[in-house]
């Protein structure tokens, strides 16, 4: 099985989105090893989705650099890329279609090509619905057209923007598991974004909590559970709260230091620290805590 | 209880399954009647001794007519000329239109700009710029392309710049993602997401177009349909004249009809 993760360094990485904006990260350092599945926490407003799209070259740092296997990245690059909140699909096309795109772009033989799709879909379980068009799926099953359309580019690392937080409990439980157990099998690096404890328990092998106006990173965390995860298990269980622990003093440090104004995000909604507590894990979970 | 509806149908139209069928049986039944009314028309212009001279205009002269139109030439010389013009008319208003449509779509500070002026100049009656397009040009011909594409350029335009309004910004991230360079963007995202609106627009401008080519002609060229019709009026063929409306009519429906068709082919727009 060929290893294709990366090796991924941030370093002194600072956004803010215009000149005399205020900022939005502030000298953001972070390590990753080839393969790893790294969870990004943090409330809406932190920064977080920046720093993702920072990281896939799609958006410009004020300062400092991201380099993967040593080599800073300049911009988008098929090797690294990004799954968004929204499937984004192209309605025109197939499945299939949807899923080749990439190598269409870069001018791919066309048997080669359907040998690369079909296994993609093969990967994501959609063999059936290649030729679907994609406006009669489902959110999970549109998410996971949008996940074999990356896969399909063979990229180093898959940069999640919560490509599951749109959908219902089942499907997301499902893609959550089928994601990282398709990353672990390739050998590609993972990095998520959420807000969701679970989902960085369930996902992760480390767990970066990012909070603050300008947003830093507070705690990492290793998670060390074996696959696959079950939300059940007393051991994700007890992750899971320590997780929560550090995400709630992360919170309250930050809002005790740092002006609590977010600066101007990208991030659609700007949820003040006692909104945050009421949804996150709540919301998804639907246990009360104590 | 079947008993009791049977009767009923007995003398119900024919139960049509297929939406097709039914479209095509009621077109036909609707186009009978209008052809009905037609010979109506023209059976109480015969029998008034008033009006007689003018019984050409029914159906039946009209129809006779066609041989000696089709077999002399004269249909195919004004098809070809007419839509020469129309041809050249919608292509420069397309290959203008398109582009000025995407450039509105992306730059706001173009839409803004170009917004009024726009709406000015597309609320010119076109034949009103005949005048000056006969001054400014030389031929006729060219004339008549200028009034088609200056008719027929605003549907386009502005269709194009709304399709591209819907256009997802996300897609444009998407495909930059996964190494789609400027070209990909046009040719892969930009063009087949906004298809059906440009050939909404290029249906809208050929209806217009098609209703400007017929006056414009009516003046100083000596070819195409328009004149067909001046022709036959001074010449007082007048089943000529009817038959080359009618000729109109048909060419007009079928164009328009072509455009559905490729409507329906690149839309993919969910109806719900």
């Amino acid at each position: 099985m060929p290893i294709r993760g990366v090796h991924i360094e941030v370093v002194d990485l600072s956004h803010r989105y215009s000149s005399r904006g205020a900022l939005t990260f502030d000298r953001v350092k972070l390590e990753a090893q080839s393969g790893e599945a790294l969870a990004i926490i943090g409330r809406s407003g932190c920064g977080k989705s920046t720093l993702l799209h920072i990281m896939a070259g799609l958006v410009r740092p004020t300062s400092g650099k991201v380099s993967l296997d040593g080599k800073a990245v300049e911009g988008p690059s098929p090797r690294w890329v990004m799954m968004f909140q929204a499937p984004h699909l192209f309605p025109w096309m197939r499945v299939a279609q949807n899923v080749g795109i990439g190598l269409r772009f870069a001018n791919w033989p066309q048997a080669e090509m359907r040998d690369r799709v079909a296994e993609a879909l093969r990967l994501v379980d959609l063999e059936d619905f290649a030729e679907n068009n994609v406006q009669d799926l489902s959110g999970g099953q549109q998410q996971r057209v949008a996940l074999a359309r990356s896969l399909v580019m063979e990229p180093e690392l898959l940069l999640l923007d919560e490509p599951f937080s749109a959908l219902d409990a089942f499907t997301r439980a499902s893609l959550q598991r089928d994601v990282r157990s398709i990353a672990k099998r390739l050998g590609i690096n993972l990095v998520n974004v959420t807000h969701d404890i679970d989902e960085a328990v369930l996902m992760g092998d480390r767990a970066l909590i990012m909070a603050g106006s300008p947003g830093r990173i507070m705690h990492d965390i290793t998670i060390d559970l074996g696959d696959p995860r079950e939300r059940q298990d007393p051991a994700v269980q007890a992750a899971r709260a320590q997780l929560m622990k550090s995400f709630e003093g992360a919170a309250n440090a930050a809002s005790g230091t740092a002006g609590s104004e977010a600066g101007d995000t990208h991030d659609a909604d700007h949820g003040s620290s006692a909104e945050f507590t009421g949804m996150s894990a709540a919301e998804s979970l639907g246990t009360a805590r104590a | 209880m079947n008993a009791a509806v049977a009767p009923a149908r007995l003398f119900a139209l024919p139960r049509l399954s297929s939406p097709a069928v039914r479209r095509l049986f009621y077109g036909a039944v609707g186009l009978g009647l209008l052809f009905g009314l037609w010979w109506l028309g023209g059976l109480l212009l015969y029998l008034n001794p008033a009006t007689r001279s003018f019984a050409n205009f029914g159906p039946i002269p009209t129809f006779r007519a066609f041989p000696e139109l089709i077999g002399d030439g004269t249909i195919l010389r004004a098809i070809e000329s007419s839509g020469y013009r129309l041809g050249m008319g919608l292509l420069l208003a397309i290959t203008c239109g398109v582009p000025i449509g995407i450039f509105m779509g992306r730059s706001q500070t173009f839409r803004q700009l170009s917004n009024t002026p726009f709406q000015l100049l597309r609320m010119i009656s076109p034949l009103s710029w005949e005048p000056i397009a006969v001054i400014v040009f030389a031929k006729w011909d060219a004339a008549i392309i200028f009034l088609i594409a200056i008719a027929a350029v605003w549907p386009v335009a502005f269709s194009t710049a709304a399709g591209l309004a819907k256009v997802d910004p996300a897609w444009f991230k998407v495909s930059r993602n996964l190494g789609a360079r400027p070209w990909h963007m046009l040719s892969q995202i930009i063009l087949p997401a906004i298809a059906f609106d440009v050939l909404t627009g290029i249906r809208l401008a050929l209806g217009v177009a098609w209703i400007v080519l017929v006056p414009a002609e009516f003046l100083g060229v000596t070819s195409g349909l328009g004149y067909s019709i001046e022709d036959a009026r001074e010449t007082l063929s007048y089943n000529h004249l009817t038959a080359m409306v009618l000729v109109i009519g048909v060419i007009g429906f079928a164009l328009d009809s072509i455009c559905m068709l490729l409507i329906t082919r690149y839309s993919w727009h969910r109806q719900t």
